[in-house]
């Protein structure tokens, strides 16, 4: 049985959790010894690599390195709508 | 080497077209504080950075800047949407279009084309750093200026993080001047430039 999850929401998730990342990586960039800061960007980092697998599991890879293999003979990157398409992320 | 993800940093769906929002908003695309502007300029001004924080501060945000470049363009872009030649012409879009038809070009709200002239990379990290931290409020009034146009919801949301994103890199590079400044000499920070003066115990070698 297979649990999958509603594709907006594991976006939505997805961009939550890249945002963390986005804004502690910055952060840690100019403090790079803050503790509190890495365990932030440890535990949200982890997160966002498994929504982006999960995410490449259902909907299709976001990124080139969550590409799954699948029974398809085919290049599947093309056919998910781009971000700035209508059904696209 | 970058690789790319596919989605937005912050999802832009807008429903309604607006041809003369776009040509504004268009300046945070192509104009002298926009994106492409900003994610040159720190992109370029990282190479000769002596301060390893600096580096990593200059290509994450200028990485970022590229995200938002993607933003503003995917809102243009939705804003223009299969608009029809009579909306084109009703809302002054007819002087874009005759040389771009519907595409994305980088160019100012008053049709100044896209320049490298917007940005400087000194070759001085006091001096780029200055410069990076006045970018940064200027595309934050430009985006203020903007709001002030805007009164859909759909296109304020997305300009209202991009907005908050240029004080969060003010303030980063704010850190970085310090962490710059701690490194030179507090009684004279200019009395030499540590991009390009090399003497021996200036301590501005990569720590």
């Amino acid at each position: 049985m297979t649990n999958k999850p509603c594709r907006k929401d594991l976006l939505h998730w997805i961009n939550v959790v890249s945002f963390s990342v986005d804004d502690a990586k910055l952060f840690l960039d100019t403090h790079p010894d803050n503790q509190e800061a890495l365990a932030y960007f440890h535990e949200y980092s982890k997160l966002r690599n498994h929504a982006l697998d999960e995410y490449a599991k259902y909907y299709g890879p976001l990124t080139v390195d969550t590409t799954v293999e699948s029974c398809s003979d085919r290049w599947n990157w093309i056919n998910e709508p781009w971000p700035w398409q209508e059904g696209g992320c | 080497m970058w690789i790319y993800e596919k989605r937005l940093q912050y999802p832009v769906k807008i429903t309604q077209t607006n041809a003369k929002l776009a040509q504004v908003i268009m300046s945070q695309f192509g104009g002298p504080d926009g994106e492409l502007a900003a994610s040159m300029r720190y992109l370029s001004q990282r190479y000769t950075m002596p301060y390893k924080e600096v580096t990593g501060i200059l290509t994450d945000i200028g990485t970022e800047e590229l995200a938002h470049m993607e933003i503003v363009s995917s809102i243009i872009y939705q804003l223009t949407k299969d608009l029809s030649i009579e909306e084109i012409q009703k809302a002054g879009f007819d002087k874009y279009y005759v040389d771009h038809t519907l595409a994305l070009w980088p160019q100012s709200a008053g049709g100044t084309p896209w320049t490298a002239t917007y940005f400087q990379s000194k070759g001085d990290p006091i001096t780029d750093l200055h410069e990076d931290m006045a970018a940064e409020q200027k595309a934050r009034t430009t985006y203020d200026n903007i709001l002030r146009l805007v009164k859909d919801p759909e296109i304020a949301d997305p300009i209202r993080f991009l907005r908050a994103r240029e004080v969060v890199h003010y303030q980063r590079f704010g850190e970085s001047l310090r962490i710059v400044q701690d490194n030179l000499d507090s009684k004279n920070f200019y009395a030499f430039n540590p991009e390009f003066d090399m003497s021996a115990d200036c301590g501005c070698k990569n720590k």
